[in-house]
């Protein structure tokens, strides 16, 4: 890691800059001994020695308080009395052991919460499985649908051509009804995963058909992919928000609008493909030109030599600049709560705002929101980190 | 839209808007065409995005360079800094700094000051008191804040709204921009580091004269993709109650029922104003790439 402060004026005597000097005087177990390397990139010169104290400085200055806010003084029970009268001086954690229920479920019934945590479960084990195990498209594609559809009828009730199981089958053996949740019931969690998920599964097929488009030789799909990833690249996700929650309807004709929902999910997933197909083009254009020439002339059509050569090698490239987007993704299903739906972010608003006690412990309420997706992000960058290793070696 | 009796067409925007603005650079009443509202929204998009790209540049570059230097504790810290700002959404980023600005700072009775020589700045719940040229009858003077135990007094003060947004921007996209400039010092070949050194440069010197020249090349066109970013992110504003472009369209839709109307123009605008950085951006990385 670019070793700029490297110790050879000898300002000050360092094992490290001794063995350069003199390299008969020192032996190599002292040279390379860990003890001292560290003490002399920590304290080898004055600037390094200033630096070091003043970092130490800070965390002396800025911990202590802290800690005592968030341990020391802070409130854990659901006392909105004792709250009051920590504030400022002790954060009070009872707000989420009081509101921890609405915050992360939403306005989703009460008695029916169990379908929410498990829809959660059930998506982040898919996540998780799908990041851990290198699998078919295939298999990917009907793992995914089937349990999306899972979660779809969990979620909102509706069972479609198996409603007769309702009656015979869902209800006994649960053992309380299953009542239709309408989709502005949902939040919180769920509702940020589920949205996240389907706007990715969405926007990454069309992305790579805009990508395909873009670098395409045919001048008129030329042109469209780029006039149309320029233009949602060029504006802001709110105003393609605004378009989909104000304008949709209008545009549509009289008595016949879609679900909020999905237009809200249509408009982010129309933004993400834009920004996807970007980097779906910039494998693309890493391909090496004699691939697309050697399918040609073992006689693939377009789609088969797309499909069979370029892509697979394309998208393996720019996985990691995917996920990466995927992390934008999921960032910003949180702006979906300026149009009113309560996902995470709604969600707390919705329980606090609407609360005179608790009120005035928003603070500690974003912390909490912000330590879940911090989680869930800080997990996928590591996940995107290590992907790109091991492209890096098995290239 | 016809059969619902919705009317089509700009001509709504030379209508008095009827709302007042909260901050803004030019004079704004209620009495004023929507036209003007929406100028004046484009400015304050402009002011809270210009501010917040000097901060986040300066900010990203000190990261940039913390990630690289050998000192391990300076190290972690850029680190750690960069993971965490990076992986929350700006949105509720933005919401914590404006509860701490709005609910944790001193009521404007009893501020906090700052002096420095002979001018004061005073931070309360209603924002930052700074110094600041006057514009008066008698010609332009400098004028400080001064506070005279109840209330603040002369100066120029930013509000809370244009704080939390400015600062949870800057410190947003300083973690991006650090990465960026990360990734340019380490592109070039250490070859380049260690004959700096043989020729007894300083390392300060070798960053200033031998690698950041060359990194550039490499940092400009991802920078001007994040400068970008920034000004569409500065559309949050309507969150936190700045009055940017976005806000004041948003109200305009809401007073008038134009959507469509309201929606393409702030879509113009930015696509505009992406187009513009875009150029100038270009430009500037030409004339890198021709002197390297």
């Amino acid at each position: 890691m670019g070793d700029v402060n490297l110790n050879t004026s000898g300002v000050t005597p360092s094992s490290l800059g001794n063995a350069l000097i003199n390299p008969q005087k020192t032996s190599l177990k002292a040279q390379f001994s860990f003890k001292s390397l560290w003490i002399s990139s920590l304290f080898g010169s004055p600037l390094k020695a200033l630096s070091t104290f003043l970092v130490i400085a800070i965390f002396i200055w800025l911990l202590p308080p802290l800690f005592n806010w968030a341990f020391v003084h802070a409130v854990f029970s659901a006392d909105p009395q004792a709250c009051q009268e920590a504030r400022g001086i002790g954060a009070c954690w009872g707000v989420i052991r009081e509101k921890y229920s609405m915050i992360l479920w939403g306005r989703y019934p009460y008695a029916d919460h169990w379908r929410a945590q498990l829809s959660t479960v059930l998506l982040s084990l898919l996540l998780l499985k799908s990041t851990l195990r290198q699998e078919g498209l295939r298999r990917i594609f009907i793992e995914w649908s089937t349990v999306l559809g899972l979660i779809y009828i969990l979620m909102s009730g509706h069972l479609g051509p198996f409603e007769f199981l309702r009656a015979t089958v869902i209800v006994p053996i649960i053992g309380k009804p299953f009542p239709v949740v309408p989709s502005d019931l949902w939040g919180g969690l769920p509702l940020t995963l589920i949205l996240s998920v389907v706007c990715i599964v969405i926007a990454s097929p069309l992305a790579v058909l805009l990508a395909l488009g873009r670098t395409s030789s045919m001048p008129l799909f030329n042109v469209v992919c780029k006039i149309y990833i320029e233009l949602f690249r060029g504006v802001p996700l709110i105003s393609v928000l605004f378009m989909a929650s104000y304008m949709f309807p209008l545009l549509l004709p009289n008595g016949y609008s879609p679900d909020v929902l999905i237009r809200v999910v249509l408009g982010i997933s129309l933004f993400a493909a834009a920004y996807l197909a970007e980097i779906v083009r910039a494998g693309l254009q890493a391909l090496p030109k004699g691939q697309l020439d050697a399918a040609n002339s073992l006689g693939l059509g377009y789609w088969q030599a797309q499909y069979l050569v370029v892509l697979p090698q394309a998208l393996r490239v720019v996985i990691p600049g995917l996920v990466n987007s995927f992390i934008g993704i999921f960032k910003d299903t949180s702006l979906i709560t300026i149009v009113s739906l309560y996902e995470l972010t709604g969600s707390l608003t919705l329980a606090l705002n609407g609360d005179p006690l608790w009120r005035a412990f928003k603070l500690e309420g974003y912390f909490f929101i912000t330590f879940i997706y911090f989680i869930f992000c800080f997990s996928m960058s590591r996940y995107s980190l290590w992907l790109e290793r091991r492209l890096n070696h098995s290239l | 839209m016809r059969q619902r009796g919705i009317q089509g067409g700009f001509g709504f925007i030379l209508d008095p808007a009827g709302f007042d603005i909260s901050e803004s650079w030019i004079e704004f009443n209620s009495d004023e065409s929507y036209a003007k509202a929406f100028f004046v929204g484009l400015i304050n998009t402009l002011r809270v995005s210009a501010a917040s790209i000097v901060t986040c540049t300066f900010l990203g570059l000190l990261l940039g360079l913390g990630r690289v230097q050998s000192n391990p504790l300076i190290r972690f810290c850029c680190h750690s800094y960069t993971e965490i700002f990076r992986n929350i959404p700006l949105l509720i980023q933005l919401l914590i700094w404006y509860v701490l600005l709005v609910e944790w700072l001193p009521d404007s009775q009893a501020p906090l000051e700052l002096s420095l020589a002979n001018s004061n700045f005073f931070l309360s719940k209603d924002g930052l008191a700074f110094p600041w040229f006057e514009i008066g009858q008698s010609g332009s003077f400098f004028s400080t804040p001064l506070f005279d135990g109840t209330s603040i007094q002369g100066g120029a003060v930013l509000t809370p709204e244009f704080l939390a947004l400015y600062v949870g921007l800057s410190l947003y996209t300083s973690a991006f921009v650090g990465e960026l400039i990360r990734a340019g010092y380490q592109s070039i070949d250490k070859g380049q580091i260690e004959a700096g050194l043989s020729i007894g440069l300083k390392p300060s010197q070798i960053t200033r004269l031998i690698v950041m020249p060359q990194a550039l090349k490499v940092i400009i066109p991802p920078l001007t993709n994040q400068y970008l970013n920034l000004i569409k992110n500065s559309s949050l504003a309507v969150a936190i109650g700045y009055p940017d472009l976005v806000n004041i369209s948003n109200t305009s839709l809401n007073q008038t029922g134009h959507a469509i109307e309201c929606v393409l123009i702030i879509m113009v605008v930015y696509l505009a104003l992406s187009l513009l950085i875009s150029l100038i951006m270009n430009s500037y990385n030409a004339r890198v790439l021709k002197r390297g």
